[in-house]
């Protein structure tokens, strides 16, 4: 059951992200993202991890797609954009790059000791977000205060990028 | 039976190659920028599995930060954007190049 | 639960209240236009000096969960980047004044970005680290893209961003697969799982290692992940793109090195070749790229990544003398890049920033000063003695011949050689070239020539008297050995 879950869960992920990078309407690119990242989260189910499978809707399904397609639209992207001249300078050494890439990831990802059985963690599966909650309230203390400045700072910069100064629009 | 760790690796493995393949080949400022999303998401995977492979939660926190760093950069790029829009009316990275040696 | 020591959270947190304060001065005071920040800034960084040399020499120590060290070596890279950071900001008041862009944020961006930093060099979690890159990359960006009426600001800015975020998958992906190899992102933890050979897969952790270094390399500009350099150096104000060439670099490097080294030393052997292709290839690629620029911000660019080029020799020798020569490069490096940088933006006039080599033909006899201070920076950048350019390549050269890698070396000094070339052709054009056009007055506020001055003094003193410097630079050591 959960292999067939996970199989279904794949396909779809790799399916609409391999759209993403063909479509040439960014719209199209966009919805199949938001497909991408709920495939994802299915797959966080499947790995215990809840918190993150609804994070991971909310937040990035959710809000940064929607921030993805409210720009699109504002700045009237929706137009096609030809992918034939697109794939230029960068080609020969992108393919032969990725080749190795995929070669070397699979080589080594697809190791006899990842294969075996899984470490349980009752408290993981169990109390997923009241484990994740103490952590980060505990021993990631420091790097949560420090991703609170770094939010803080992205909030400063756009506004300081795109807000209109008043005299200019009077 | 659980489906194996290397299962899960092999496709965050396939998603971050897309992802890289899309900004090598498109040229549109945010669709690439979609794509490493991907590539950030292909990661995201990865630590999850990891994490459920060694028993830890620490993996999950892990994602976490990266969620939220990528929710900021994600403001702070689509800003730019549109900053360059308002200048040019382009977003077409090739078009917004001045560079060449 | 676990104690808090104050300590080693300090000199962070300095910058981060200071940060806040700023924050609050821009939301009371809007209408000051950067100018009261400014001063409150200059004040901050001073304090974090301050109290980073005061903490200087205790015996190492982390915390905070494990995510922090202090020691000498972040301690070293706090000084070195609140001095690009200081010199930055002295650069910086007049020039916002005449570019008109003055607005408060612009203090506090780099502040947050100093706070970047600082997390990078005492970061002892591959999470903290990743932050702090983070912390001061999406800075970066921003200020890259502050002058938003031009266009080549906003380009620069979302080249930058686009690459850097490029980057960072990659850097990301390195560290999973190193968590998944080791089981943990902690340095110190992971230094123990290599040495003790508790490393799940060996292929997967080596693939990790071989993606950090791709993400760092990027975050260096070393070859070939220098593309963004030129357009983002250009585009970006100048004043932020001296501020980009020294400290910024300091950080990567700073986190580089402590990676490499402390952490995955034991696996020096599988990773010191690649270093050592990027090296040669940084250090030839940049040279030959500066040779052909005519434009200075390009030039210094190109000049950059071959300074990284050095400094990645340096970690290719991994030994006592050879880190201790790079983070001592790193310092003279900050000085005189940010000194030519200043002089840039001296030489710069509203609407026009006179960035072409061409342009300061004669300079050296209508502003002997400036002229001077260009000399001795080029003279500095060129690796030529008496300045600290010259010390420091020495330091890093000798390491490399002490460890037995004598044609990188040969790689480096011709290099070195064939950058005098460009270095001195800007001398040339001051001293040597007939004028075009008309003299303009060159205005400098009381803060840009604090800052030329400083900046001269230093790589002066670095090169006259490097002793004291020296001594410190090898004090770092034992935090990575």
């Amino acid at each position: 059951m959960e292999t067939a879950v996970f199989y279904v869960l794949a396909t779809i992920a790799v399916a609409s992200a391999v759209l993403l990078v063909l479509f040439r309407n960014p719209v199209y690119s966009a919805l199949s993202l938001v497909a991408t990242l709920f495939a994802v989260a299915g797959l966080f189910v499947l790995l215990n991890a809840y918190f993150l499978a609804a994070v991971q809707i909310i937040v990035y399904a959710g809000a940064v797609m929607v921030l993805f397609l409210f720009v699109i639209m504002l700045l009237n992207l929706g137009h096609s954009e030809a992918l034939e001249s697109t794939v230029g300078r960068y080609r020969l050494t992108g393919v032969i790059f990725l080749c190795a890439l995929l070669v070397a990831q699979l080589t080594a990802v697809g190791t006899r000791q990842l294969r075996g059985p899984v470490a349980e963690n009752e408290a993981l599966r169990t109390e997923n977000v009241q484990t994740l909650g103490k952590l980060l309230y505990t021993d990631f203390l420091f790097p949560f205060e420090v991703a609170s400045i770094i939010l803080l700072v992205a909030l400063i910069g756009v506004v300081v990028l795109v807000k209109r100064e008043t005299p200019e629009t009077t | 039976m659980a489906v194996a760790t290397s299962h899960y690796l092999i496709l965050s493995a396939i998603l971050f190659s897309i992802g890289v393949a899309g900004v090598l080949t498109r040229r549109n400022a945010i669709v690439i920028f979609m794509c490493i999303e991907l590539m950030l998401n292909a990661v995201n995977l990865a630590f999850v599995a990891f994490a459920r492979h060694l028993g830890q939660a620490d993996g999950q926190v892990f994602v976490f930060f990266v969620m939220a760093v990528a929710a900021a950069e994600v403001a702070v790029g689509l800003a730019i954007i549109i900053a360059v829009f308002r200048n040019r009316e382009t977003v077409d990275v090739a078009e917004v190049n001045l560079l060449k040696w | 639960m676990f104690e808090i020591d104050w300590n080693i959270l300090l000199p962070s947190l300095v910058v981060a209240g200071l940060v806040l304060v700023v924050l609050c001065v821009d939301i009371i005071r809007p209408d000051n236009k950067g100018g009261v920040s400014g001063y409150l800034s200059l004040l901050g960084v001073g304090v974090a000096i301050w109290v980073s040399l005061s903490l200087w020499g205790r015996s190492p120590t982390h915390g905070l969960g494990g995510m922090l060290f202090l020691d000498n070596y972040a301690l070293f890279f706090n000084l070195i980047i609140l001095a690009g950071t200081g010199l930055t900001i002295f650069v910086s008041t007049g020039f916002l004044e005449r570019e008109e862009g003055g607005r408060s944020e612009y203090y506090l961006l780099i502040l947050a970005a100093t706070l970047g930093m600082m997390l990078m060099a005492a970061g002892a979690d591959l999470i903290v680290i990743f932050l702090g890159i983070e912390l001061m990359s999406i800075a970066l960006y921003i200020l890259v893209g502050f002058f938003r009426r031009r266009t080549d600001s906003n380009e620069g800015s979302m080249k930058y961003l686009l690459l850097g975020a490029f980057a960072t998958g990659f850097l990301l992906y390195g560290i999973a697969l190193v968590y998944g190899s080791t089981g943990t992102t902690n340095l110190r933890e992971i230094e123990l799982a290599v040495a003790q050979g508790r490393v799940y897969t060996h292929p997967m952790l080596l693939g990790g290692v071989a993606l950090l270094i791709v993400g760092f390399a990027f975050k260096v500009s070393a070859v070939p992940f220098h593309m963004w350099a030129p357009d983002v150096y250009q585009g970006a104000p100048t004043a932020i793109t001296g501020f980009m060439s020294a400290g910024p670099k300091a950080a990567a490097f700073a986190a580089f090195f402590r990676v490499m080294v402390a952490s995955l030393g034991d696996l020096s052997g599988d990773w010191s070749g690649a270093i050592w292709m990027l090296a040669a290839l940084t250090m030839t690629v940049g040279n030959l790229g500066a040779l052909s620029q005519r434009n200075i911000k390009r030039m210094l660019a190109y000049s950059s990544v071959a300074h990284a080029g050095y400094v990645l020799v340096a970690l290719v020798a991994a030994n006592e003398r050879g880190i201790a020569g790079g983070v001592f490069y790193l310092l003279a490096y900050a000085f005189m890049n940010i000194g030519a940088f200043a002089v840039i933006v001296a030489l710069g006039r509203k609407g026009d920033e006179n960035l072409e080599i061409s342009g300061y033909a004669g300079v050296g006899f209508r502003h002997p000063g400036i002229g001077l201070a260009m000399t001795l920076f080029m003279v500095s950048l060129a690796g030529l003695p008496p300045t600290a350019g010259f010390f420091g390549k020495f330091q890093i050269f000798s390491a490399a011949v002490e460890a037995g890698y004598i044609w990188l070396t040969v790689i480096g000094v011709l290099n070195s050689l064939v950058s005098v070339y460009f270095y001195l052709g800007v001398v040339v054009s001051m001293y040597m070239r007939q004028p075009v056009g008309q003299a303009h007055a060159v205005s400098m506020t009381p803060f840009a020539r604090v800052a030329l001055l400083t900046a001269s003094l230093g790589t002066l003193y670095i090169g006259l008297a490097p002793t004291s410097l020296l001594q410190m630079a090898r004090q770092t050591v034992s935090a990575l050995l």
